[in-house]
């Protein structure tokens, strides 16, 4: 009360002026950059939404005119667009899952220090983040598999990450006492029952964390499937399928039985509906896992 | 007492050579259970494909196999090293990876140090939440993105510039622009998560460093330079020879995302060389060689930068 009080009637010196004016200038600042990553979305929100006719005149900004949803009835008409969306869903669901089995397991293994062998296991696992073969011996190591052009390509090759098990294997070390698994061991308690029953439930976010990585990644990345999926054209994942869509303009919108909403042929239209369609899932889940990437990422910034 | 001490060593090894490693794998099976899967995976998809490094030193023919194929010693490294397209790609790569050194890298560190003087906790939050959202989305969508902002007949950004009276200009048709647009929009996509670890290493400086500057008259310009900056300095350093690590990398899904028939000087790098050649000719020996040639280069920046880091007194990067 007293502290507000004299808030309120300090005088307006000429230090207290301009240091309003910089906080101004540094709020303002910040917006307009901001805004440089909220307007993009808007714009082409808008695009997707308003009549044909004045997305061709360019006559829309922010805001939509004449609000119709034909484009996204037609997009979901595409049946290529819907099953790649399928597609999209089942191997970033397989891949996550593998992924986050693999760095848990491998993780808490190589934690442990009794464990013989733990340093060259690690290294082996670590030397594969800055020395790749590359694509091609990868790309001919699918064809030796008989792997191109089938699910496997997009879940299995990437499934274990070396940067993602460094992140938790970091955190497991700091955030699980070793008298805690030592304790469990004089218990008489398993490696697997201290696994599943002690270190699993006490990194749930860690392990939200991760499993976010991998989903991300699989959801965002394309280049694999532009090189391992050629003839099979119901395996391509979204992110490839907007590729041709939107970006090499190489496929047009089939449409399939849909008079009413084959009206529409701006291709401005349908790839703004595309890329909104696309961004979606991501935006929706985004401001929830937030703060997992940025715990994350922090993670990763502390040397193993 | 000492010689006792010795003993007891003596026989300790002497009991743990005896039976070595069938001990420890008695004692740890679960734990090497675990690992099965994991290096298994390992193995498979990241060994293997060494392996097929040897046809950069073959003439591979997809029909005879990796050992049918005869060696030919370093014959196709000649051959890729005297192709016209290889030095563009290599000066490409370095072109677009020093110029997002020089215009990227700054970018958060500036952002974070106006974050940083920014007080209202849910205005920082909402503007970082912005801020991050590029980092969340795939090329293909940035690339989308890009075409609908900055095409020249109808892209907002064009539209905006003809309205007031302007001729549009080529963002993504001309190579000049070209470049500048790649840069920029990379520039976009890394600025505000890359703020995340100088934020961190912002909250970690001492207040008294601030009270003692601000009692010694520096105003917020001065703090900032003063204190600020040095305090997170060394992890500006980390991070900068970092990239110096990174700089022949470069990731093929930004260029190809980003690529168009119209402006194909800049996009000419060694990941899409490698794809033009490998996988859309065939060429594998050529692909192969050059996807060696620019893994070797890497790591050896690598290695490089994590000695300078080291040399520097900064925690090195291996």
């Amino acid at each position: 009360m007293q502290y507000s009080k004299n808030q309120r009637h300090r005088a307006w010196t000429r230090a207290r002026a301009k240091n309003l004016l910089v906080d101004f200038f540094f709020y303002a600042l910040l917006l307009a950059i901001a805004m440089t990553c909220l307007l993009p979305f808007i714009h082409i929100f808008a695009k997707s939404i308003s009549k044909e006719a004045y997305v061709i005149a360019n006559k829309i900004f922010l805001i939509p005119k004449g609000i119709n949803f034909d484009a996204y009835k037609k997009v979901f008409q595409d049946a290529s667009i819907v099953r790649s969306l399928y597609v999209s869903v089942v191997v970033t669901a397989a891949f996550t899952a593998i992924g986050t089995f693999l760095t848990i397991s491998s993780a808490y293994a190589l934690s442990r220090v009794q464990l013989k062998g733990r340093k060259v296991m690690t290294f082996f696992i670590m030397f594969t983040m800055y020395f790749t073969a590359g694509t091609i011996p990868d790309y001919l190591l699918m064809n030796n598999l008989r792997m191109l052009d089938t699910w496997w390509c997009m879940i299995l090759p990437l499934s274990f990450a070396a940067y993602n098990f460094l992140i938790m294997k970091n955190n497991f070390k700091a955030s699980i006492p070793d008298s805690l698994i030592e304790s469990a061991l004089i218990d008489g308690a398993s490696h697997f029952k201290i696994l599943s029953h002690i270190v699993v439930p006490l990194s749930k976010p860690i392990i939200a964390t991760i499993s976010l990585f991998y989903a991300v990644g699989r959801w965002n990345a394309y280049s694999d499937a532009l090189f391992y999926i050629k003839q099979r054209v119901d395996l391509r994942p979204l992110q490839l399928k907007l590729y041709y869509l939107v970006v090499a303009a190489s496929e047009s919108f089939k449409a399939e039985g849909g008079a009413m909403a084959g009206q529409i042929t701006s291709p401005e239209v349908l790839k703004a509906s595309c890329i909104i369609f696309a961004t979606l899932p991501i935006i929706c889940i985004y401001p929830f896992v937030q703060r997992y990437f940025v715990q994350g990422t922090m993670i990763g910034a502390v040397k193993g | 007492m000492k010689n006792s001490e010795r003993m007891t060593n003596q026989i300790r090894t002497n009991r743990g050579k005896k039976n070595g490693f069938l001990r420890y794998l008695q004692r740890d099976w679960q734990l090497y259970v675990l690992m099965i899967l994991p290096m298994l995976f390992i193995l498979v998809f990241k060994f293997l494909p060494y392996s097929g490094l040897s046809i950069a030193f073959k003439d591979y023919k997809v029909a005879k196999g990796y050992s049918g194929s005869p060696w030919v010693g370093f014959s196709v490294f000649q051959k890729v090293f005297g192709k016209r397209d290889f030095g563009q790609a290599v000066g490409n790569t370095l072109l677009l990876n020093i110029l997002d050194l020089v215009f990227s890298f700054p970018m958060p560190v500036i952002l974070a140090l106006i974050l940083n003087e920014i007080k209202n906790r849910y205005f920082k939050s909402v503007m970082q939440t912005l801020l991050y959202l590029p980092h969340f989305l795939s090329w293909v969508i940035i690339g989308g993105i890009g075409y609908s902002l900055f095409s020249i007949s109808s892209g907002v950004v064009n539209v905006l510039i003809q309205n007031a009276g302007h001729s549009p200009i080529p963002f993504l048709q001309d190579n000049t622009w070209w470049l500048i647009s790649y840069v920029l929009i990379g520039v976009w996509q890394s600025m505000g998560w890359g703020t995340i670890i100088y934020l961190a290493a912002i909250t970690g400086v001492n207040s008294e460093l601030y009270e003692a500057a601000r009692v010694d008259g520096a105003g917020r310009l001065k703090q900032c330079l003063h204190v600020t900056l040095p305090c997170i300095r060394s992890t500006i350093v980390t991070l900068l020879i970092m990239n110096l690590g990174k700089l022949m990398g470069g990731s093929f899904e930004r260029i190809y995302a980003l690529a168009n028939a119209k402006a194909t000087e800049f996009t000419t790098t060694i990941p899409v060389l490698v794809y033009r050649w490998g996988i859309e000719s065939g060429k594998f020996s050529e692909a192969t060689a050059l996807g060696l040639f620019q893994s070797v280069i890497g790591l050896f920046l690598v290695v490089l930068a994590d000695y300078i880091a080291k040399r520097l007194g900064e925690d090195g990067l291996i």
